[in-house]
Parts: structure tokens; sequence; C-alpha cells
């Protein structure tokens, strides 16, 4: 642009900006301003929001059932805005995912991880808006904190020992019908996007070698049956959730926000899918020892799991369904405080014994943290959130080494001891620590939820259930849809797509066109011999 | 007229470029390369597990000079490229048969 013109246009502002502040100066000089003069603005916030704001027949005069109505209305408000807004920052973690699986894989099947973690996103939301929330919520009743109006009120049961027990849902297909209603859609979108975390978690322990239409499918059974049929038996009402009231035990089965439900459904689901598929071609020498296959780009993983770590203070906190329960202060601190233990342990386990911090293992032991306090996040007090953390960190870096060493199963990137293992972690220290200072009348059983170690062994007991439910169901149904899979389309890309890296075989580009040497400078053979 | 070709580590390009710039060697081009020597790469831990790192990265360094300056050259490199440490690199010379600056048509030592 020419000089002249440039300088004229910011002489304009400036004049422009002049006038505009001009009234306001002469008003700061001014007291003569009557005081009783009804205020033009409210720079300072103290007047805006008045008993003008609240609806009544008689304009700012309301009565007090006119007052009830607004403090009710602003307190569902307050929690369908605090629920949405924590709904946000877990789909917000799909990039956390995205980026962590991507990051600790090979550059030449980057285009083709990261597609998986995008695509999981609408595949997982179109099977969930399907059926998936039809069975996992249709019989959770009226969800109290978000003022529901209307009633997910069909949940299928099963009559035993004279005890009805809940094993699925059947209301809110496709959201329509009585489920058009504005509480029911915010609980659609919170509890989709926690699906999406657990139908992520397999694209991380499978990647690299998954053919991308077999995902496709497997995204659409984990959204619509998996998932829902056991998240249905612990949080839709169902009867892990009913062990308290049908037999004592505890509360029932106990999960704040899905160490259980999401995380190690997800870690079970991945162990399966690394089973059905098998190592990388190069993970294993021919006398059985694992080889490193290091991940492509160890800064996008951090980055990743600095995001994941973010959003968690959705994904907990969030899950009290209610911005008006305080107690979101707690777990939002025992969240974080656990993620410290878990990163803590995890770095210093590794730096004692293999010499050096390894970055990709402290990601993971962050996340162990995570996962491990997500189900106990709202029922334990600090130092026990620590530990928990603290615990979770070594347990990762243990159960890697043996799903790689012993098991023989390759998970590139730590899936299965992240979600798996420490999901289940967390399910059981909710049992052994829950402290007894919250969930009065918490799966309709009187009472706080307390744990072994604070004087009640019934939900311990109710945990271990749940834990060995979670792994036995999900392990079985995972491992079925895996196996048809594999029958009538394959799980796994050809050999030789697999050297070359999946990218242009399976997407047609390359994530990365101008780096030929980073793909090919290990070597591997077919016979899973490193040249 | 030899060509100098010298792989060396990358950390030590900048201190042989503010060498070779003070002997006044016109030109020189840089190429980041991989490759592996006698030692065959190094072994690394990764998540608790050992792998072979079989091609490291280095510099590859291009000069091309007259035949009177290549002792100094090649001293100035070998002196501000070595650690005394395993990887230091090596230096190959090559003799050119021709040179040509494009802009003007120059041959020869005119041309380096």
């Amino acid at each position: 642009m020419n000089r002249k013109v440039s300088f004229f246009i910011i002489l304009l502002f400036v004049a422009g900006v002049i006038t505009a502040s001009l009234p306001l100066l002469a008003g700061a000089d001014n007291p003569s301003t009557p005081a009783a003069a009804a205020p033009t603005n409210d720079p300072s916030g103290s007047l805006t929001g008045t008993v003008k704001d609240i609806t009544a027949k008689e304009a700012g005069k309301p009565v007090l059932e006119e007052i009830a109505e607004a403090v009710g209305h602003n307190k569902i408000s307050i929690n369908i805005v605090w629920t949405l807004i924590t709904g946000y920052l877990v789909m917000f973690m799909q990039l956390g995912f995205a980026l962590v699986e991507t990051g600790f894989t090979r550059a030449k099947n980057a285009a083709h991880t990261m597609l998986m973690n995008m695509s999981v996103y609408f595949i997982g939301l179109l099977g969930f808006w399907i059926c998936g929330f039809a069975f996992m919520f249709g019989g959770v009743g009226q969800v109290a904190n978000l003022g529901m109006v209307a009633n997910l009120n069909n949940e299928v049961t099963w009559n035993l020992f004279g005890k009805d027990f809940g094993i699925i849902g059947y209301k809110g297909f496709f959201l329509s019908g009585d489920s058009y209603d504005v509480a029911v859609f915010t609980l659609f979108l919170f509890q989709m996007v926690f699906m999406d975390t657990t139908a992520t978690i397999p694209t991380g322990a499978m990647a690299e070698r998954w053919k991308f239409l077999a995902f496709c499918v497997y995204g659409f059974f984990i959204s619509m049956l998996i998932y829902p049929i056991y998240g249905n038996w612990v949080w839709g009402g169902g009867w892990l959730s009913q062990l308290g009231t049908n037999f004592g035990l505890g509360h029932g089965a106990v999960d704040f926000a899905g160490s259980g439900v999401v995380h190690m459904v997800g870690g079970v689901t991945a162990l399966a899918g690394a089973i059905v598929l098998g190592p990388r071609l190069g993970k294993y020498k021919k006398d059985g020892t694992p080889n490193a296959i290091p991940g492509h780009h160890i800064p996008m993983g951090i980055a990743g799991a600095l995001i994941l770590a973010f959003g968690w203070f959705g994904f907990n906190p969030g899950s009290t369904l209610a911005g008006t329960d305080l107690r979101i202060a707690v777990i939002a601190v025992n969240t974080m405080l656990a993620s410290a233990g878990g990163a803590m342990s995890a770095m210093l386990y590794m730096w004692f014994r293999f010499g050096k911090p390894d970055p990709t293992m402290t990601v993971n032991g962050l996340l162990a943290g995570l996962v491990a306090i997500t189900a106990p996040c709202a029922f334990v007090n600090a130092p026990i959130a620590v530990l928990i953390g603290l615990i979770a960190g070594v347990l990762v870096v243990w159960s890697v080494l043996f799903i790689d060493g012993v098991l023989k199963v390759d998970d590139p990137v730590g899936a299965i001891s992240v979600h798996g293992a420490c999901g289940a972690w967390g399910v059981l220290a909710l049992g052994l620590f829950a402290d007894g200072t919250y969930g009065d009348k918490w799966n309709t059983v009187e009472g706080t939820v307390t744990g072994l170690f604070y004087g009640d062994g019934g939900q311990l007991l109710a945990q271990v259930i749940s834990i060995i439910v979670n792994f036995v169901f999900v392990f079985v149904a995972a491992y079925l849809t895996f196996k048809l899979i594999d029958v009538i389309i394959g799980n796994r890309v050809p050999a030789e797509v697999e050297m070359g890296g999946l990218d242009v075989p399976e997407t047609g580009v390359l994530a990365y066109p101008d780096f030929i040497l980073a793909k090919s400078d290990r070597k591997e053979t077919a016979n899973g011999e490193l040249g | 007229m030899k060509k100098i070709e010298a792989i060396i580590q990358p950390f030590r390009l900048e201190p042989v470029k503010e060498a070779l710039h003070a002997i006044s060697v016109k030109g020189m081009t840089v190429t980041e390369v991989k490759g592996f020597g006698t030692q065959k790469g190094i072994r690394e831990v990764y998540r608790g597990m050992e792998y072979q790192v079989d091609f490291l990265p280095k510099v590859k360094i291009e000069v091309v000079t007259t035949d009177d300056k290549v002792q100094t050259v090649v001293e100035t490199i070998v002196k501000n490229a070595r650690t005394g440490r395993i990887g230091d690199g090596k230096i190959f010379i090559y003799p050119v048969a021709e040179v040509i600056r494009i802009r003007t048509g120059e041959t020869g030592d005119e041309a380096v």
C-alpha cells in the first residue's frame, strides 16, 4: 500500500478514537451529572442483572413462586452449561489421543493413524446416536442434576432370585420422540464424547498394521454395542449398579467418571484387538525378545499428553453433571494431583532402572495417573489422590514391560497398560480409599460412598465384581467382534503394505512427502527379523 | 582442482564453516546425511527395550579448491571437526575434471 494512504488511514483512526472518547473524558471531569438519573451504562458490572430480570407478572415485583422459579431455572442452567462446556473439553481430548498415537508411531503410517483418530469421532458419534445412547441410558430415568423433563424409563430387566436386574436400556433411539429434550441432548453430548474416548483407545494399540475398512466396522460395533452395554450396567441403572440395592454391596459398582466404563473397556478392547491382529513386523526377534520401534515425533506425543491432561478437567469435574455441585473443586485438584504422581513415579522409575527419563513412558505415567483417578476422583482426599497416581505410574511401566515382553502382545503406544491396567486400578482404588465424605444416596443407597480402609468392605467387593465382569464381558465381546471382522474383511494389511507404510496404500497420501529417509532407516523383513 | 568431501559431526559444522571462511574458501555445499562407520551405529533404550540406531545423522561438506590449497583446507577441516571421540567422520578427496561458472562461462582455476 502507498505510504501516504496508510498514514492517512492511521490519522483517521486516531481522530476517530479521540472523538469517541471525548464524551467519556468530559463525563469524568463533570461531577454535576445528577445522581438520581437512570444509568446509561454499567462499566463496573454491578448494575447488570437485577430484579427486573426475573420474569414476573408485575415487572420488578416478583412473588416468592416467581423467584423460586427463576432460582430453579438458574440452577439447572448452570448445570447444563457446565455439562456442555466440560463435554466440549472432553471432545478436545480426541486431538490429544490423535497426537499421542501418531507421535509414538512411525512417520510412514502417520496419515493413517491420524485419520483413524479423526474418523472414530464421527463414526462413533453416528453409532451412538443410532442406538448406543438408547442402549446405555434408555433406562436411566430422569437425570435430576439436569432437571430432566423427559423420562428415559425403559430398562429391560431380568428377574432373578426375585430381584430385577437391568440388562440394557431401550429408549432414545436417534434422539427422537420423547428424547427431543434439552436435558437429554445435554446428556447425549457429554456421554457421546466419553464413548469416543473408549473407541479411540484401541486405535493406538492396533496402529501401523490395521486395515482402515476393518477399523471403520469396529467403530460401529464399539459405539453401538460393546461400550453401551457395559456402560448401562454401571451408569445406566443396570445390574452392576444394583449390587448395592440388591445384595447390600456398598453402593453397587461405583465409577465416578469412567476408569472402568470408559478406560478399562477401551484398554480391554485394545488387548483383544492387538491379540487378533498380531505384532507389527519386526517387533519380535526370532527368539521372541521384543525390539523397540521408536515413535517418529516425540514432541507431538508430549503435546497430545498435555491436551489430554487439559481435557481431563472436563472429563472428571464434568461428571458431576452439575456446576452447582461444588465438589468439582476437589475433583479437579485430585485429578491434577494424581497426574503429577503418575508422571513423577513413571519418570523416576525409568530413570533409575534404564538410565534415562524416557519421554514416552513419562507421558504414559501422566496418563496412567489420570486414568486411575477417574473413578475415585470424587471420593478420595488429596494425599490419597497422589498415592493413587504414584502407584499408577509404576504399574503402567510394569504393565508395558509385561505385555510387550511376556504376553508378547504388541501395543505401540501402551494403550492397554495406560487404560486397561490403570483403569482397573482406579476402580479398585475407589473400593479401598473412598473416604465417606461424598456420594450420599449414590445408586439409591443411603449414606456416603466408603471404601475398605474407611470401613466398607462391601464397596470393595462391588468394585472387584465390576472389574471382573468388565474384563470378561468386554474381552469376549471385542474378541468375537474382531474375529468376525477378520473372517469377513480381514483385519491386517498385507506385509508389503506394512513394510512400505500404510499411508499411500490405505489413504492415498503421504503424511510427510518430503521426508523419505525417515521411513526407511530401519530395515524390516517379513520374518520379523531386523536387518 | 580437487573436491574435498568431509563427513563430520553436525555440531562441528559451525566452527568448520567459520575456519574455512577465515582461510578464504569461497564456497561450500552442505548436506544433512545419515550413515554408519566402524561402530555400525549405536544402541539406545526406548520404553525399556534396547534398539539399534543403524544410521546416525552427519553433515557432509563439499568444497572444491585449487590444488595448492588442498592441504590447508584439509588441515582446517580436521582441526575444527575433531573432538577425539568416536564418530568424528572422514574426509575424501577427488580429482575434479573441470569447473564452469555458469554466470560468466569462466572455466578452470578462475571459476573455483
